[in-house]
């Protein structure tokens, strides 16, 4: 017997007549709780899409407001919503999508301090920040609170993802150990990056928590799966969890710290 | 020599190359932006000029990409 209202069969019924999913599925989907780190490039179509398909509890993190220089990517902003806090301007597109969920907006910059309390409560994680030094502490974060999460980075034309499953897959550190150094660093405001490619790479993304919560298939986990979008070309390289990785080769001893991070980063940090 | 580079074979005229070389062989200008794998296990870059390399050896380039807003 389920709890969905007709309305909610209705609006759930491309993904329930799928096989895989079913109305089982559905009600994990309605069930799972994710939070979004960075409602920008990747950020905006992961939590649209996610607001879409149902998932219960979305929590999305971001210090920023809208500027105008987002909008060309950051699809889930509109042109009225510069100056607004990117999570509240998400939030409202989110429940006017589905006000059937539950968002929870955290208006802040992740930090060593703040992250433990903000994951704590959410089932699945994605990380949708701009710099290295926000990236390598949600592994930390995730690797000690053994949270699922999915990663991504992107580019230029292209875009890069992996899964990580505490515990079971290798972690981020596993294949990238610590930073780059700074510096050497181009991000999306020094280097540029094609908007449509924060698309590409947001909604893989979003597919693998649905994956995740639904059981559909098989994760990116022990996987970087990259793309260049000038010609279209996917590939996945392999890897295995690294036994003598600095980070998950004894989830203990992580004590959270916050990376060191190049000045010209901090402005757009998530 | 032959070996698989991110997926695809090439072929190496050089009779030995290690993996500073073989970064040098294919232009990548920063390496510290790459990291690297042989055979499915990540190198350390001070290790880099003693590991030489073999026919068929899988070397895959994982490059840093840190954009997302």
């Amino acid at each position: 017997m389920t709890l969905f209202t007709d309305e909610a069969l209705e609006r759930y019924s491309r993904h329930i007549i799928l096989e895989d999913i079913g109305i089982e599925g559905q009600e994990k989907i309605f069930n799972a709780s994710v939070l979004i780190i960075g409602a920008g490039g990747l950020g905006s179509p992961i939590a649209l899409y996610l607001a879409a398909a149902g998932v219960g509890r979305i929590g999305i993190v971001d210090g920023d407001v809208v500027d105008l220089s987002n909008l060309q990517r950051q699809v889930i902003h509109t042109t009225a919503d510069i100056g607004t806090p990117k999570v509240v301007s998400a939030k409202q597109k989110m429940l006017a999508i589905n006000p059937s969920i539950q968002v929870d907006d955290y208006h802040t910059m992740l930090s060593a301090e703040n992250i433990e309390s903000i994951i704590a409560p959410y089932d699945f994680i994605i990380d949708g920040t701009d710099n290295f030094a926000a990236k390598f502490l949600i592994n930390d974060a995730c690797v000690l609170l053994s949270k699922p999460y999915s990663h991504g980075g992107i580019l230029r034309f292209a875009g890069q993802t992996m899964t990580i499953y505490p515990g079971q897959s290798a972690c981020y550190a596993c294949a990238f150990n610590a930073p780059p150094p700074p510096g050497l660093v181009p991000t999306c405001s020094s280097a540029g990056i094609l908007g449509a490619v924060a698309g590409m790479l947001g909604t893989i993304q979003a597919a693998e928590a649905l994956k995740y919560f639904t059981g559909v298939g098989s994760l990116l986990t022990d996987t970087l799966l990259r793309f260049d979008a000038k010609t279209m070309a996917f590939q996945r390289a392999k890897f295995k969890k690294n036994p003598r990785c600095r980070v998950c080769a004894d989830p203990q001893k992580i004590s959270l710290t916050d990376y060191e991070q190049p000045l010209c980063e901090l402005k757009n940090h998530a | 020599m032959k070996l698989i580079i991110n997926g695809e074979e090439k072929t190496f005229t050089q009779e030995k190359i290690n993996i500073s070389d073989l970064l040098t062989i294919e232009s990548v200008d920063q390496p510290d932006m790459v990291s690297i794998q042989l055979n499915e296990e990540f190198l350390r870059k001070p290790d880099y000029a003693t590991t030489w390399l073999k026919e068929g050896d899988v070397v895959d380039f994982l490059y840093f990409m840190g954009g997302g807003q």
